[in-house]
């Protein structure tokens, strides 16, 4: 005797009548776009605090002393070699015991920022590098003093030359933020997730929200984009 | 944690190393399939590589394992998480390695292509032979780099409900509540597993800087 399986037979016919239904979405559009505010805050949170690690980073990198230096070596690699999944779980995890409560959207932020610290001090590390120490010493010989000379001769002209990379990279945490959805942090994310078990409208929303994320991205870039022009279009020669 | 959770963990590293893997070298193929449509010279094909590399790189990997995996229940196909992911992965890899890959195949100086035609190699023979093998010298770095950034990605799958080192870390944690000692071990394990291709990858890209100086 010949048996049907009858779950196949069922998904065979739900498959075939399967009409796409954007009702859902459409009614979820005003948190959807609520929530789009809140992978901004996440993404432009994370980013600030990533430039200011980035750039103690690579202060810090160049100290005096070796101790310094290897922590934040250590601190780069151990970051850039493990997933944001893992580190965000970790991160949630550990500031309660620091006596740290904080609840998941800052915790979120925190951790991007880390994660993008890290990627931050290797890029900015790699523009510093490139100024020729000649400058820094015709800085210093024209009586600047040294935080002037590492602010504009040092500093604005390393992050004009990596600012493509740190750009991608930054375009990078924007995407990175639907991870923070995993310790439900407020982002676009968790609120597609919520309309989905609302809703089960599980393609039609991720189908969506995928668009806006591309718009997020897009929307970045030409954030970056203008930030550039605006600062960093002067002759070089 | 007892060995039983520790072996657990190991359990979810193999997935991870397979999912890896899989990821990979479909992509690889996926990517130079996009790669070498990106650089044909034919306007539809480059715009259609240059539409889903766009489309891959604007939106999260989250999303494109999502999406795969309810679109593919939506087609009628009723395929294992574990299928579904690979999908995934390999897509999300094609974008990335095809981006990679495109400009290596820029990079290489075009007087080599025009040698290749001047001695009537045709265009299978002309890639193959003359352009692809210095391509792929001058991607290596950037090519490991990928691999470490897909070998954290696949971390992503366990949202998705795929277990692996990341899922399997979070089922331990919830049996015996010591999440910090848990997510330290998965992340030393995630780490002993980048970290020698990282240091292979910066390896690589000093011994290229020196010989291109």
């Amino acid at each position: 005797m010949k048996r049907t399986d009858p779950q196949k037979v069922g998904c065979r016919g739900n498959a075939m009548n399967y009409a796409l239904d954007f009702t859902p979405v459409l009614d979820g559009l005003p948190d959807l776009l609520a929530g789009c505010l809140g992978t901004l805050l996440l993404a432009l949170g994370g980013m600030a605090i990533a430039i200011v690690i980035g750039i103690g980073g690579v202060v810090l990198r160049d100290s005096r002393y070796k101790a310094i230096r290897w922590a934040v070596k250590s601190f780069v690699e151990l970051i850039r070699n493990t997933p944001f999944l893992v580190q965000i779980y970790f991160i949630y995890f550990a500031l309660p015991l620091a006596g740290l409560r904080l609840d998941p959207t800052p915790t979120a932020i925190l951790a991007l920022g880390i994660n993008g610290g890290a990627y931050a001090i290797e890029i900015i590390r790699g523009g510093v590098q490139s100024i020729s120490r000649g400058q820094v010493e015709a800085g210093l010989a024209l009586g600047l003093h040294k935080g002037l000379v590492f602010r504009l001769i040092v500093l604005k002209p390393a992050l004009r030359a990596v600012f493509p990379s740190l750009t991608s990279q930054f375009i990078l945490l924007t995407l990175t933020t639907s991870v923070a959805s995993a310790i439900s942090a407020y982002e676009l994310t968790s609120v597609a997730q919520r309309i989905e078990s609302e809703s089960f409208r599980s393609f039609e929303v991720f189908g969506v929200i995928t668009l806006l994320y591309l718009g997020l991205s897009w929307l970045m870039m030409t954030f970056f984009s203008t930030i550039s022009t605006r600062y960093f279009s002067y002759p070089v020669k | 944690m007892g060995l039983g959770e520790f072996l657990f963990l190991l359990t979810g590293l193999k997935w991870t190393v397979a999912l890896s893997a899989i990821g990979f070298v479909c992509g690889a193929i996926g990517g130079l399939a996009i790669a070498l449509m990106r650089t044909s010279g034919m306007r539809p094909l480059e715009r259609l590589a240059a539409g889903y590399i766009a489309l891959f790189q604007g939106t999260p990997l989250l999303m494109q394992l999502f999406v795969v995996y309810y679109g593919l229940a939506l087609v009628g196909l009723r395929l294992s998480a574990w299928v579904a992911v690979s999908i995934g992965f390999t897509l999300h890899a094609s974008a990335y390695l095809g981006e990679i890959w495109r400009g290596s195949i820029e990079a290489v100086p075009r007087g080599q292509t025009e040698a290749a035609s001047a001695l009537n190699l045709k265009y299978v023979s002309r890639m193959k032979d003359v352009v692809l093998p210095q391509a792929i010298r001058i991607s290596l770095p950037a090519t490991v780099g990928f691999l470490v950034q897909l070998i954290k990605g696949t971390s992503l799958a366990s949202i998705v409900g795929f277990t692996e080192l990341a899922r399997a870390g979070n089922i331990v944690s919830n049996q015996i509540f010591q999440p910090l000692l848990v997510f330290g071990i998965v992340g030393i394990l995630y780490f002993l597993m980048c970290w020698p291709l990282s240091l292979y990858g910066s390896h690589l890209e000093r011994r290229f800087a020196v010989a291109s100086r």
